[in-house]
C-alpha cells in the first residue's frame, strides 16, 4: 500500500478537519503536562495506577469522549437524512460512519461506561480494598484503551471500517471490502474484548471471595448482583467473539475459507458466531443499569427495595436466557419454521423477568417518599420509555412479522428505545449519584436537570418518528432518499431531536467544569443519605478504601446502623496491605497496540517484533517479586484525620 | 527449594496442550475418512478442556464444592445450548 493511498480518507475534508482537531487536542495536553510539570504526578498517579477507582475514573473519561465521538456520528447521520436527496455525506462516508456509530457507542461507550462505574463501586460496595487480581484490572483497562485507539485511528489512516458494526460475511470479506478497514475492526474488537474478558474473571473472584466479613451474597447491593451476573455473561459470551474475530482475520489475511461462500464455508456461520456473543452483549451493557436503577430507586424513594429475591433470580434467569435467542436476530436469513418458532418463544420469554423487574421498581416507588434528584429523574424517565422498547420488542420478536419489520428504521427504533433508556440512562443516573463519592462533590442539580429534560424529550422526538418511518418501509443503512418516498419531515423532526441531545450532552460537560468551580465540597461522605457500603466511607474515598472493614449482618447495613446510631467504620487501625503500581499494563498495551496496527496492514516483521515484546512482557511478570506494600497505622490514621476534617 | 519453585504442573500443561493441538491438526495433514477425523477431534478437544482446567485453572483444589459445580454446570449448559443450537440454526434447521 502505498503513502497516498494510506491516507486517502484525509482527502475528504471532514476527515482532514477531525483529524486536526485530534492533533490539536493531543498537543494541547501534551504542553498542558509540561507546562504545569505534571509528568510524573500524572505518570506516578494515573497511568501506571492499579487502584480500582482510578481505573474506573479513566474508563468513564475514555467512555465521555467516545460518547462525542459516536455522538458526532450520530448528529452527521441525522443531518444527512434530514432531507431529502442530501449531499452532506457521500455513500461511502455514510456507510463507515454507521458502522463506526454502532461500534463506538457499543464497545467503546456503553461497556467502558460500565465498567467503569463497577471498577468504582463494586470494592465499595462489598468492603474491599480493591479487586482480586489489580494489576490485571490496568491491563484490562489499557488493552481497551488500546482498542479504542485502533478503532479512532482507522478513520485516518487506511479507512474505517464500513460493512456495519455487525460486519456481515460476504460483505465484510476481503472480496467486496477490500480495503484495511475490517482488518481494524477485527483486531480494535480484539484487543479490547480480551480485556473485557479479563474484567469479567476479575469481578467474579472479587465479588465471590473478596466480600467484607457477614456479607452472604443474598445481602449484597443490587448494583454488586447485577455487576456479578454481567460478569458472568462476559465471561461465557466474549471467548465466542474471540474465536469469531480469529476467524475474521484468517479469512480475510491468509485465505482462509471460513465465512467464505465457496469451498465449504458458510457466510451466514459469521452471524450466527456474532450474535451468539452480541445478544448476550446486550445484556451485558443492560443488566449493570438495571442494578443501578435499582439503588437509585431504593435510594430517593426512601424504602428497601422491594422483591429482593425475585430481583436477582429474574436477573439470573435473563442471564441463562441471553444465551439462547440469537438466531432473532436473522430469522429472514432463511432457516425453517422450527428454529424462528423456537426462537420466538425463547426471546418473548425474557419479556417475563424484565417485566418482574419493572414492577418490583414500580413497587419500590409505591408509598415511597420520592426525591426528584438527578439520578432518579433518569430512573423515573426509563421505566416507560423503557417500556415501549419492551414492547416493540416483543413485536420483533414474533418471526413472521419480522419479515416486515427486518432491517427498517423500526428496529432502528426499537433498539435504541431500549439501549438509550436502558444503558445509557442508566449510566447517566450512577454517573450523577456517585460522582461525589468518586470527586468529593456535587454535581449542580439545576444543570443537570436541564441536562435531563434536554436529552429525555430531544429522544423521544429524535426517535419515535423513526417508528412511523420503518412502517413506512423506510430501510435502515440507507445514505439518502428522493422527496417523493415523503420520508422528509419525519427525518427532519428526528434530525432536530438529535440536536436535542445534543444540547443536553453538552449542558453535561459543561455542569463538570461548573459544579468544580462552584459546588460546596461534601462533607460526610453521604450526600445523599443512601442506603450501601459504599457511602461508609470518605468522599473522595482513600486509597485503601475502609480504614477499618466493616461487619455487615444485613442489607443496606449502612441504612440501618445511620438509623440506629452505630458507627459501622469504628475500630482499632491495624497496618493495610496495598498492591504496587506498575507501568507494565500501559506499556504492554501499547506493545499490543503495535502489534494490532502492523497486523491490520500485513507488516509481517513488525508483527513478529511486537509479538515477541508481547510475551517478553509476559515472562517478566512470571518472574518479578512484587509482595506489594504495607500503608502502616500513623500513616492511616493521618489520612483519616485529614478527610474527617480535623484540625 | 528448586523442586518447589519449579512450575512443573505448568510446563507439563503447556507441553500437553501443545502435543494435543498437533494430534488435532493431523486431521488436515493426513487424508483420513471423515469419521475418523471427527473422533480425533473430539477426543482432542476434550483432552485438551481437561489439560486447561486441571493444570491451569485448578479445579478441584476449591473447599467450595457447590459453587464449583455450579459454575460446571452453568458451562456446560451455556456450551451445549451455543454448539447444538448453532448446528441447529446453520445445518439442521436450514
Amino acid at each position: 500500500m502505498s503513502m497516498e493511498e494510506l491516507f486517502e480518507p484525509m482527502k475528504e475534508p471532514m476527515i482532514m478537519g477531525a483529524a486536526v482537531s485530534i492533533v490539536v487536542g493531543a498537543i494541547t495536553i501534551v504542553a498542558g503536562l509540561t507546562y504545569f510539570k505534571k509528568w510524573g504526578y500524572f505518570y506516578k498517579n494515573w497511568l501506571t495506577t492499579v487502584d480500582h477507582k482510578k481505573i474506573g475514573v479513566m474508563y468513564i473519561i475514555v467512555a465521555l469522549v467516545m460518547l462525542f465521538r459516536g455522538g458526532i456520528d450520530a448528529l452527521l447521520m441525522r443531518a444527512q437524512t434530514a432531507v431529502p436527496e442530501n449531499n452532506l455525506l457521500n455513500a461511502q462516508h455514510y456507510n463507515e460512519i454507521f458502522t463506526t456509530h454502532g461500534l463506538v457507542m457499543i464497545l467503546f461507550m456503553a461497556m467502558p461506561f460500565i465498567i467503569g462505574l463497577m471498577n468504582v463501586v463494586v470494592p465499595l460496595q462489598i468492603g474491599a480494598r480493591d479487586v482480586a487480581f489489580p494489576r490485571l484490572n490496568a491491563l484490562s483497562f489499557w488493552l481497551f484503551a488500546a482498542g479504542a485507539g485502533l478503532l479512532n485511528v482507522s478513520f485516518i489512516i487506511g479507512g474505517s471500517p464500513d460493512a456495519g458494526w455487525t460486519a456481515y460475511f460476504p460483505l465484510a470479506g476481503i472480496e467486496f471490502s477490500p480495503n484495511v478497514g475490517n482488518n481494524y475492526y477485527a483486531w480494535a474488537l480484539q484487543l479490547s474484548g480480551l480485556g473485557t474478558l479479563m474484567t469479567g474473571i476479575n469481578f467474579i473472584t472479587t465479588i465471590m471471595k473478596m466480600r467484607a466479613p457477614g456479607l452472604k451474597l443474598m445481602k449484597m447491593p443490587m448494583f454488586t448482583w447485577s455487576a456479578l451476573i454481567t460478569n458472568v455473561i462476559i465471561t461465557f459470551a466474549f471467548p465466542v467473539l474471540t474465536v469469531a474475530l480469529a476467524l475474521m482475520t484468517l479469512d480475510r489475511q491468509f485465505g482462509t475459507k471460513f465465512f467464505a461462500m465457496s469451498d465449504g464455508g458458510m457466510d451466514m456461520l459469521w452471524a450466527n458466531l456474532f450474535w451468539v456473543w452480541g445478544h448476550p452483549e446486550v445484556y451485558i451493557v443492560i443488566l449493570p443499569a438495571f442494578g443501578i436503577f435499582s439503588e437509585v430507586i431504593s435510594t430517593f424513594s426512601r424504602k428497601n427495595l422491594f422483591g429482593y429475591k425475585s430481583m436477582v433470580m429474574s436477573m439470573i434467569v435473563i442471564s441463562l436466557l441471553s444465551f439462547m435467542v440469537w438466531a432473532h436476530h436473522f430469522y429472514t436469513m432463511g432457516h425453517g419454521v422450527m428454529v424462528n418458532s423456537i426462537f420466538s418463544v425463547s426471546t418473548m420469554l425474557i419479556a417475563v423477568p424484565t417485566g418482574v423487574k419493572i414492577f418490583n421498581w414500580l413497587l419500590t416507588m409505591r408509598h415511597g417518599k420520592i426525591q426528584f434528584t438527578t439520578p432518579m429523574l433518569y430512573a423515573l424517565a426509563f421505566i416507560p420509555i423503557f417500556t415501549i422498547g419492551g414492547v416493540t420488542g416483543v413485536m420483533l420478536a414474533m418471526a413472521s412479522a419480522d419479515y416486515q419489520y427486518h432491517n427498517t428504521m423500526f428496529l432502528v427504533a426499537h433498539f435504541h428505545y431500549v439501549l438509550i433508556p436502558g444503558t445509557v440512562f442508566g449510566v447517566l443516573a450512577g454517573y450523577h449519584f456517585w460522582w461525589p463519592k468518586i470527586f468529593g462533590f456535587r454535581l449542580n442539580e439545576k444543570l443537570g436537570k436541564a441536562a435531563f429534560w434536554c436529552i429525555a424529550i430531544g429522544f423521544n422526538v429524535a426517535f419515535f418518528p423513526l417508528f412511523i418511518l420503518g412502517l413506512d418501509g423506510y430501510a435502515r443503512r440507507m445514505f439518502t432518499y428522493s422527496a417523493s418516498t415523503g420520508y422528509g419531515t419525519l427525518n427532519m423532526i428526528s434530525f432536530l431531536g438529535a440536536l436535542g441531545m445534543a444540547v443536553g450532552f453538552a449542558l453535561i460537560c459543561y455542569n463538570i467544569y461548573y459544579s468544580f468551580r462552584h459546588s460546596p465540597r461534601d462533607e460526610n461522605g453521604d450526600p445523599w443519605d443512601a442506603r450501601s457500603l459504599e457511602w461508609a466511607t470518605h468522599s473522595p474515598v482513600p486509597e485503601y478504601n475502609f480504614a477499618v472493614v466493616p461487619e455487615v449482618n444485613q442489607l443496606d447495613e449502612y441504612w440501618y446502623a445511620k438509623k440506629e446510631g452505630r458507627d459501622i467504620t469504628a475500630g482499632e487501625y491495624e497496618r493495610i496491605h496495598m498492591p504496587n503500581n506498575s507501568g507494565a499494563p500501559m506499556w504492554m498495551a501499547g506493545v499490543l497496540f503495535l502489534f494490532s496496527f502492523f497486523f491490520v496492514f500485513s507488516v509481517w516483521t513488525a508483527v513478529i517484533v511486537f509479538g515477541i515484546a508481547t510475551l517478553g512482557f509476559m515472562a517478566f511478570r512470571s518472574f518479578e517479586k512484587d509482595h506489594g506494600h504495607y500503608i502502616e497505622v500513623a500513616e492511616i490514621e493521618a489520612t483519616e484525620r485529614q478527610l474527617r476534617g480535623d484540625k | 527449594m528448586m523442586k518447589e519453585l519449579f512450575p512443573k504442573e505448568h510446563v507439563v500443561g503447556f507441553v500437553g496442550s501443545l502435543i494435543l493441538t498437533l494430534a488435532a491438526l493431523s486431521v488436515i495433514t493426513f487424508d483420513m475418512s471423515k469419521g475418523i477425523a471427527m473422533t480425533i477431534l473430539s477426543v482432542t478437544a476434550l483432552a485438551q478442556a481437561v489439560v486447561q482446567l486441571v493444570l491451569f485453572m485448578h479445579i478441584g483444589e476449591t473447599e467450595d464444592k457447590k459453587t464449583l459445580y455450579t459454575s460446571v454446570i452453568y458451562a456446560v449448559v451455556v456450551g451445549l445450548v451455543t454448539v447444538f443450537g448453532s448446528l441447529l440454526t446453520m445445518i439442521w434447521g436450514y
